[in-house]
């Protein structure tokens, strides 16, 4: 008896029913956990959605709905950061002198690091991958992305890694080493449960998806363009994509290789980190920045992409400075990697090294300031037509460069040395990723909305939301500027009342409430416009628009294109209305990539992988590691991967789209 | 055990031709015979020969045994030696990178050679760069024997 | 009239040596996004050696452990299986099938032969207590050898199942030499790998005696 308890139990490795959450506030977002999917499942067997799910989009090879699916994960788990946010607002607001606010300190530091965990590479990542994933083979005229395998399992891997920061909920917990896990607080002499480990390996599962995408995307722009479209026509949204993804590509095998040796030291014991053995911390440092500061532009080249392709269309103006820009992309691209000890001037590097580091900071502020004033200079003397995306454009540049000015200030070493981990620094890095990376995806979700369900976002309520979203967002982070002049350091779960921070603090607090007053308005302008479909109706080209991607039916059929278009100038879409549309080429074949369940069936196994590792369960590893292997090697036999859509299908397809947009 | 970076290359193996380079097929059917400088896009390189893999492994060969033999007798100045043996794995890189992995011998775009270059550009800033700021830092929180000896020694004498 | 006839068919024959190389293009392409990113990888593993380089812990240094004739060795064979995978490569692409299967073949023998020299070498140090707890030198040592030879393994999977690949489907598909074409760059890619820790870890750890 006694003997086949030990044998189950060491089947399990180091999990056992003493995992499952104990204090109230966990218990309550655990079973919210169980409970959202539990929901789901009653609801589409209640509507017999099952099948439809599975069909038409857990297997799907079609890049626009893996862009949907990436959206529709960053969402949920922006929520998820956000219902962090309030934690940490509150406990901040209350824990001054005498009280301890809402949390233990642990309980904190878990949730400090899942909020910046999880906005980054679930949310920001998410919403990047799901807007490039929806656009750019729609701007190059492509009809597909070079790889839809890798694709699709670049998602689900995505995905899986979401998956495990969420079940870390449900069972141990998570890490509280903040969102890059310094060592040695992050090695398992200071770290001994299992909170780190969830950290990598969801991130390490998570990284690799994204690897994929950016491997596929690269291609997808090189080599998949339409015939004509030059690389210096394009538009600067897949501009910005292709630095960006080049960036992808050299950056995050940095991140996959610092998490393993942290996963390495913290499961068989190695030295690389470890305060002890000949472990050198500060390497580890070095690398997850080398990877961390080229991130921050991943996410931000995307992101002034949409800027760019929005400034012009609002303002009805070709681009001002287009190979500017173009060059300015590649400045940062190559200055992203020549920057990364700025995160940690404070290490104890000689002056050399930090003046040099400091120098290149701010040299990358020149393209970015190009890039800024080409996007005035096309407002300037433009139609303006100040439409919600624009709205956000606006409020992007103000606010970011605010807090551009501010991160000039910090790389100055000698002024970093009183900055670094101050709440300063915290306010600094919010102004440039959310107003340089969330405003410009929620513009690009305004913006392209109505090319995939027909129908525009209200804009009235979307308005509300940008008022409420900007206002509280100053309200949230100028405090947090002040704050750490005064000395209040990130992280801080208890201060002292003497230090006069609260009213700070609860000013702070009150900026999130309008920020939740935003998001409720984003989702209400979302349920009011779906209800009110019938009374916008856009048709294929809403606000007039030069891309290529407006001249498609809406939504666009899975081919994308029925006919290639043709394209000898930059803005085709704005040149062909200007010429005047006509297309009578015969139709052809087009070949389309059949649905298929093994990309999932490989997320799954790496997910096995990552969980194993988690709980040292080595049997289930071994079983993960097999189902991936075995996955793949069954997929290359497969001989008919794609199928074929005649000429005349298309033909006929093509035709009832255009009656249908003929209608509206 | 580690990480499932590895698999990548198995994945693009898997890829099915993509539906742009059949649409490319479809293509010359309705179009007048594509002029090769349009066409070459997508081509990639001239076919690789058996006498550039002979010249790559016999020059790769010449530089393993010679590398191998000048550190064994310990010939000369020990950092002399450092640059010459980068020197030959540089020389034995950029042959096998010629010969045996074709790079430079693509026709334009040259995308595959742009590539490499970036790469060894990332490689070099992420090394040099991690290299330069380890060695400072560890030269001033660190000090090696050498350094601790000399000190030492200097106290002696006060 | 018959200079007429050659211009046509060799017109014929470029457009069907394009479409081939069309189809292949794309995923060459993308292969070598992916090599060129594991070579960061490496670099990145490269850089965490050299700064613990020195962290033996009281431990043993690389001049104390390694064994250079070995070491000349495993290079040798290695180099030779990229060579040979070449001559397999080359066959392919004549349509030579049981020549390929036989290059195929040897280079799947060398591989086996270099792994075999790998484990037994490291499984030779762990055995003297010199495993990777030992120091940071030693962690760092292990994981990029090992990192390589975790490729070298992944290359030999691929290569057992290209074999069987080459056999059901014939050397006339040009998805088969596709793949013999990604598979001989990940080879030749490994050896190149292989050239500098051969010279940084083997050659540079005896000079640092």
């Amino acid at each position: 008896m006694r003997a086949g308890y030990l044998i189950f139990s060491g089947l399990l490795g180091k999990l056992s029913l003493k995992q499952l959450p104990h204090d109230p506030l966990t218990i309550f977002g655990a079973s919210l956990m169980v409970a959202v999917p539990i929901v789901i499942a009653i609801i589409l067997t209640l509507t017999k959605r099952w099948k439809w799910l599975y069909r038409e989009w857990l297997t799907t090879q079609d890049h626009k709905k893996i862009g949907m699916m990436y959206i529709i994960v960053a969402v949920a788990m922006g929520l998820r950061g956000l219902s962090d946010v309030i934690l940490i607002r509150a406990q901040q607001s209350l824990a001054s002198g005498n009280s301890h606010g809402i949390l233990s300190s642990s309980h904190f530091q878990q949730i400090v690091s899942a909020h910046g965990t999880i906005m980054i590479f679930f949310v920001a990542m998410g919403l990047m991958f799901g807007i490039i994933n929806l656009i750019v083979p729609l701007q190059i005229g492509s009809r597909d992305v070079a790889f839809p395998f890798l694709n699709a399992t670049g998602f689900w891997l995505f995905f899986s890694g979401m998956v495990l920061v969420n079940v870390s909920l449900l069972i141990g917990d998570f890490s509280a080493t903040g969102w890059l896990a310094y060592p040695p607080l992050s090695e398992l002499k200071y770290s001994p449960t299992v909170g780190v480990d969830y950290w990598i390996w969801s991130l390490e599962i998570a990284g690799i998806g994204s690897l994929m995408a950016g491997i596929n995307f690269i291609v997808t722009i090189l080599k998949n363009r339409v015939k004509g479209m030059k690389l210096m026509l394009m538009p600067l949204f897949s501009w910005s994509v292709l630095g960006s993804m080049s960036l992808v590509v050299f950056a995050f095998p940095i991140l996959t290789v610092a998490l393993t040796l942290l996963a390495l030291d913290r499961t068989f014991g190695m030295h690389f980190f470890t305060a002890g053995g000949g472990g050198n911390m500060m390497m580890y440092v070095n690398l997850i920045w080398a990877w961390g500061h080229p991130e921050v532009y991943i996410l931000v080249l995307s992101a002034f992409g949409v800027y760019s392709e929005i400034v012009s269309v609002f303002s009805r103006k070709r681009l001002f400075g287009y190979s500017s820009m173009v060059y300015a992309i590649w400045a940062i691209v190559v200055l992203s990697f020549i920057v990364w000890l700025h995160h940690f001037f404070t290490m104890g590097a000689g002056s050399d090294v930090n003046a040099f580091f400091g120098i290149m900071t701010m040299i990358i502020a020149v393209p970015t300031g190009v890039k800024l004033f080409n996007w005035l200079f096309t407002m300037y003397r433009g139609k303006l037509s100040l439409k919600t995306p624009m709205l956000w454009f606006i409020a992007f540049v103000v606010v970011f460069t605010i807090g551009g000015m501010a991160g000039v200030i910090m790389a100055v070493p000698p002024l970093d040395f009183q900055f670094h981990n101050s709440l300063f620094l915290v306010a600094h890095f919010h102004m440039m990723i959310v107003s340089g990376v969330l405003f410009g995806y929620f513009a690009a979700i305004t913006y392209w909305f109505p090319k995939f369900f027909g129908f525009k976002l209200n804009e009235r309520l979307g308005k509300y939301a940008f008022w409420s979203w900007l206002i509280g967002f100053l309200l949230a982070f100028v405090p947090l500027y002040i704050l750490g002049f005064m000395g209040a350091t990130r992280r801080l779960d208890h201060y002292s009342a003497s230090l006069g921070w609260q009213p700070l603090f609860i000013v702070a607090a009150v900026g999130v409430g309008f920020i939740i007053l935003g998001v409720t308005f984003q989702f209400l302008q979302l349920i009011v416009s779906i209800w009110q479909r019938n009374r916008e109706l856009s048709g294929r080209d809403p606000w007039s628009g030069r891309t290529l991607e407006w001249s498609l039916p809406t939504p666009p059929p899975i081919y994308n294109f029925a006919r290639l278009p043709e394209v000898s100038t930059r803005d085709a879409f704005w040149a062909a209305k200007v010429a005047g549309l006509s297309d009578d080429r015969p139709y052809q074949a087009i070949e389309i990539p059949r649905n298929t369940p093994l990309a999932m069936v490989i997320a799954a196994g790496a997910f096995c992988f990552g969980f194993a590792f988690v709980w040292h369960i080595w049997w289930l590893a071994v079983l993960g590691l097999l189902i991936v292997i075995v996955t793949i090697i069954y997929r290359s036999m497969d001989e008919h991967p794609t199928y074929l859509l005649s000429a005349r299908e298309v033909e006929l397809l093509d035709k009832s789209k255009f009656a249908k947009d003929a209608v509206s | 055990m580690l990480s499932g970076s590895l698999f990548l290359q198995l994945f693009i193996y898997l890829e099915p031709y993509t539906p742009n380079t059949m649409n490319a097929k479809y293509h010359h059917l309705t179009k007048p015979v594509p002029t090769p400088s349009s066409v070459l896009i997508s081509e990639h390189q001239p076919p690789a020969k058996f006498k550039h893999y002979v010249i790559g492994f016999v020059s790769s060969l010449i530089l393993t045994v010679s590398a191998y033999l000048i550190t064994v007798n310990h010939a000369g100045n020990k950092w002399l030696l450092f640059i010459i043996l980068a020197v030959l794995a540089l020389t034995q890189f950029i042959v096998q990178l010629f010969f045996f992995l074709h790079v430079g011998r693509e026709f334009p775009p040259r995308f595959k050679l742009m590539l490499t270059a970036f790469m060894i550009l990332v490689v070099l800033i992420l090394v040099g760069g991690s290299l330069w700021i380890m060695f400072n830092l560890n030269g001033r929180v660190m000090p090696s024997t050498r350094q601790m000896e000399k000190y030492m020694n200097s106290q002696d004498n006060l | 009239m018959s200079s007429l006839q050659v211009s046509n068919s060799a017109l014929a024959k470029s457009r069907r040596q394009i479409e081939q190389s069309e189809k292949e293009g794309n995923a060459l392409f993308g292969f070598w996004v992916y090599l060129m990113s594991d070579c960061v990888l490496f670099a990145s593993l490269f850089a965490t050696f050299v700064v613990l380089r020195n962290n033996t812990f009281g431990g043993p240094s690389g001049a104390q452990l390694f064994n250079l004739p070995y070491v000349l060795l495993e290079t040798i064979v290695l180099l030779t299986s990229s060579f040979t995978n070449g001559l397999a490569l080359l066959s392919a692409q004549r349509r030579k099938l049981q020549q390929t299967l036989v290059w195929l073949g040897v280079t799947f023998a060398l591989g086996v032969t270099f792994l075999t020299l790998e484990i037994s070498e490291f499984h030779k140090f762990a055995l003297l207590g010199d495993s990777w707890h030992r120091s940071g030198f030693l962690s760092a040592y292990y994981t990029l050898v090992g990192t390589h030879g975790a490729h070298i393994t992944i290359g030999l999977i691929w290569m057992a199942v290209m074999a069987v690949y080459i056999v059901k489907r014939g050397l006339n598909n040009p998805l088969v030499l596709k793949r013999i074409r990604m598979l001989s760059l990940f080879w030749h890619f490994l050896d190149v790998v292989w050239i500098f820790i051969f010279t940084i870890v083997y050659l540079f750890g005896a000079l640092h005696a």
